[in-house]
């Protein structure tokens, strides 16, 4: 089936459970806004022909202010609307938080295409394909200016900033195409910066994958450029210079040498990459080179898949490569 | 009291040659460019905005020309992308911020508190070069080949990457932001410190309250503006890394600058439509203004809650979660000032005597556009609503809404609503209400699809769209047509009553406050005796019911 739209919708297609319950927030939301408009508007076109000039009507009112209406027509339809900020902030709260063993996915965004890279390697340019029924997290960065992604089906989208990864999580489940777009405003070709979200059964998707061509996962991959970079020179075990072992490092805490710790995740490690000066590790001398401008956000996330698989005892189910 | 007791009653009514009044005292250019009296200022910024808007509404036109066709095959990327920034930098900082402020603030402020003029009347004159001066910059980067950034100017895009005159079209923007400071300094003393003898807070009128609100915005929240827009033509000139991650800066912090000012600015735009609308109600239904108080508080409620809710421009952008809850639940608490103005609107004309004239029927279009276009921003500000149309047309359609919906048409409104005082002419009644009902149905053809495109998906600031959103652009684009004749007719017919519109009476409508007291047009020092209020504000005639 398609999700790609015909000329006649007037209401697009969903994707997800998360995607129905946001049409079912804005329809009710809808509802009682006008509960508490249509009377206003019947109000001031029957006093427009009920009051004007020349039409006899009673037109006696008394100069005394009553401060219990002004305050009723305050207080009643705040406290109604209350209720849809309460739902829409729980919602978005469930959208900030992926399930754990959720199916990560990179997406590079750059002017003007998308990127993904998938755990078993496989890599695309403007197409993404994911499985139904199993929660997939996009980690996202951009190589360039602010992109956003935006997927219409799954009511969902967020900002893909450069220098900071950021994540957006669903469940589809309903199979099809769909439109994927750029919604933040990036240059020239900002709208023709799109491409198709396919959602398959869980079948169709290994079939997929097994011919998407790639023999090595992300994190393989990683390996290989953790050599080829250098950084093995220094951060094996074997090493001379005394740099810190990446086995097992991921999402541990890392004491700083001004004092506290910060959490090994995917930002840190890239910006320590990046931007080694900036953080300075407890008990070791800042000797790390920078590699702005040498090592791309594809290969970043490479080695970070790369790190993060290293000393895990069970990597991601989908990330099968040896340990070092 | 009588009314005729500020007015020259020497001067017959409903003479325009008298030569005392502010349009005939001095005839050359000279005595207009050099002016510093209020009235002509306002009427300098009523030439200069309505040239801006021709501007930006030509961009308009070209951008929903451009969209009839799903492949964007009438202009290129690159000229689309100008075309929206042309529009979008034109009409927020050269039409809509100093829309009403600006002309009718200027125009009527001294008048509706009884004196002669503002507080600074030469500072007054300086902030309509200054904002000449920008408006120049900015033109100078359109004529010398666009800019392509968007009004909102976001990093690192329009520090880094963007071709276009980027830094001629900011100097512009910098600029302009001077001339609101003044003004907004000028009114403020002015209402601090030059009201007539009587003329006390609660007795202003409700349009001299927004202003005064606005100008409190103006002085508090465009500084911001400045220093960011500053930090961008360092970054764009001189490579200083504030905003680019490249150079170890961080895009997110523009944002949080640029929403600063920019969602106060909405307010700057919205208030003094509210006023507006404040003025019109009353007069037209000849009843007095229904919870005057409270509507004055809900004023400065909407002035102060506006500073609190920019972080609802940024729920998606990586923003912590609890800030995003926090800028909802306040953007949900704007509704409440809003909807105590939209009811007691609506309980002044209950029993009114109602006259469904020009400016009448402009204020209940902008009622219906300003309530539609209000409740869909409490949709917006919904986040898990603004996660899917977030920086869709559904966006656009909304702030079109507020903006167009709602101050174009409360200028419209006020401008007809007081014509006869600026110019001392009538206009054909017949054409104004034609227009505004042409007006009212242009407009809601060409936002409303807008709303359905937005939620079906199709992102804003897209040349290049799928063919099944095709249908409803047309229509959007047939609508816009419409609403081009809207506002052609009241350029022609307004401008032909100049020379040839019946001359207006003090007072054509029996409408109360200061400014219909004295003649059409008022004289150069606005009153012949300085008044003192002995009255109420909208003391019209109570119809109380009688006693059993």
């Amino acid at each position: 089936m398609n999700g790609i739209g015909n000329p006649l919708d007037i209401w697009p297609a969903a994707a997800s459970a998360s995607a129905v319950e946001s049409d079912m927030l804005i329809l009710a939301f809808t509802a009682v806004i006008l509960l508490l408009t249509v009377p206003i508007f019947l109000a001031i076109t029957y006093f427009a022909f009920r009051y004007r000039q020349g039409v006899a009507a009673d037109r006696t009112h008394s100069e005394a202010r009553s401060n219990l209406i002004e305050l009723s027509w305050m207080i009643i339809p705040f406290v109604l609307t209350l209720f849809f900020f309460f739902w829409g902030a729980r919602m978005f709260d469930a959208h900030r938080h992926a399930p754990p063993g959720a199916m990560q996915i990179d997406a590079i965004g750059r002017q003007w295409m998308w990127k993904f890279q998938y755990p078993g390697g496989q890599s695309e340019i403007n197409d993404l394909h994911v499985p139904i029924g199993q929660p997939v997290v996009l980690r996202m960065i951009s190589q360039d200016v602010i992109h956003a992604l935006y997927i219409p089906a799954l009511r969902i989208q967020m900002d893909v900033l450069p220098g900071r990864y950021t994540d957006m999580w669903f469940k589809a489940d309903k199979p099809g195409s769909y439109h994927l777009f750029c919604s933040e405003y990036c240059g020239t070709d900002h709208s023709v910066m799109g491409g198709t979200l396919t959602i398959m059964a869980p079948a169709d998707y290994q079939d997929w994958l097994s011919h998407a061509g790639s023999d090595t996962t992300l994190g393989a991959a990683g390996e290989v450029l953790f050599s080829s970079y250098g950084c093995a020179g220094c951060h094996k075990g074997d090493s001379t210079v005394r740099a810190p072992s990446l086995v097992g490092l991921y999402g541990k805490p890392v004491p700083l040498e001004a004092g506290g710790t910060v959490e090994a995740d995917d930002q840190f490690i890239r910006d320590k990459i990046l931007t080694p000066d900036k953080t300075r590790i407890a008990g070791y001398k800042q000797v790390m080179p920078s590699f702005k401008g040498i090592i791309a956000e594809d290969d970043l996330l490479r080695l970070i898949a790369y790190i993060k698989a290293s000393g895990q005892k069970t990597g991601r189910a989908d990330d099968h490569h040896s340990l070092p | 009291m009588t009314t005729t007791a500020y007015r020259d009653t020497a001067v017959p009514h409903g003479t325009i040659d008298a030569p005392d009044d502010y349009l005939h005292v001095t005839h050359t250019l000279r005595s207009w460019l050099l002016t510093t009296d209020h009235k002509r200022i306002g009427i300098l910024y009523l030439i200069a905005i309505t040239g801006f808007f021709i501007i930006g509404a030509i961009a308009a036109g070209l951008v929903r020309l451009a969209l009839v066709v799903p492949d964007g095959s009438i202009f290129t990327n690159d000229t689309y992308n100008k075309l929206f920034t042309i529009h979008g930098v034109v009409m927020v900082w050269f039409f809509l911020i100093p829309s009403i402020p600006a002309t009718f603030g200027n125009f009527l402020l001294p008048i509706m508190i009884g004196t002669k003029d503002l507080a600074f009347p030469r500072l007054n004159l300086l902030s309509w070069y200054i904002f000449m001066s920008g408006a120049l910059f900015a033109m100078a980067a359109v004529v010398a080949g666009g800019i392509d950034t968007g009004w909102t100017f976001y990093a690192p895009f329009s520090t880094t990457y963007s071709n276009g005159y980027v830094i001629l079209a900011l100097v512009g923007v910098i600029v302009v932001g001077f001339s609101s400071i003044l003004t907004g300094l000028n009114f403020v003393v002015t209402v601090h410190t030059m009201r007539a003898p009587g003329m006390t807070w609660f007795r202003m009128p409700i349009f001299v309250w927004t202003i005064y609100a606005t100008s409190l915005i103006f002085l508090l929240a465009t500084p911001v503006i400045t220093i960011a827009l500053i930090l961008l033509v360092m970054e764009r000139a001189f490579q200083i890394g504030i905003f680019d991650p490249a150079l170890g800066g961080d895009p997110v912090l523009f944002e949080h600058l640029f929403w600063f000012y920019s969602h106060p600015a909405v307010y700057i735009m919205v208030l003094p439509g509210m006023g507006v609308i404040s003025e019109i109600v009353p007069a037209f239904s000849q009843k007095r203004i229904f919870g005057y108080k409270f509507i004055a508080y809900a004023t400065i409620a909407l002035a102060t809650i506006t500073f609190f809710v920019w972080g609802h421009h940024m729920f998606v952008n990586g923003q912590s979660e609890y800030a995003s809850m926090s800028f909802s639940f306040l953007s949900f608490a704007v509704a409440v000032p809003s909807a105590v103005k939209v009811y007691n609107w609506t309980a002044t004309i209950h029993k009114g005597d109602l006259r469904l004239d020009t400016p009448m029927l402009y204020a209940m279009g902008y009622i219906g556009l300003f309530v539609l276009g209000g409740l869909t921003g409490l949709f917006l500000a919904t986040l898990a609503i603004d996660e899917h149309v977030h920086d869709t047309y559904y966006v656009v359609a909304h702030f079109h809404y507020i903006m167009v919906g709602g101050t174009m048409l409360a200028f419209l409104g006020g401008l007809h609503y007081w014509w006869p005082k600026f110019t001392g002419r009538m206009y054909n009644e017949a054409w104004g209400r034609v227009s505004a009902l042409l007006l009212f149905v242009g407009f809601n053809v060409t936002f409303f699809p807008q709303f359905l495109l937005g939620y079906l998906g199709m992102p804003r600031r897209y040349h290049v769209y799928p063919p099944e959103f095709q249908l409803l652009n047309i229509l959007s684009s047939a609508g816009a047509t419409i609403l081009a004749v809207g506002y052609i007719f009241p350029m022609v017919y307004l401008l032909w009553s100049l020379w040839f519109g019946k001359r207006a009476p003090d007072n054509p409508w029996d409408a109360k406050g200061l400014e219909w007291m004295t003649t059409s047009p008022p004289p150069l020092h606005n009153f012949k005796t300085p008044p003192v209020v002995d009255f109420e504000p909208y003391d019209y005639a109570l119809k109380v019911p009688e006693r059993d």
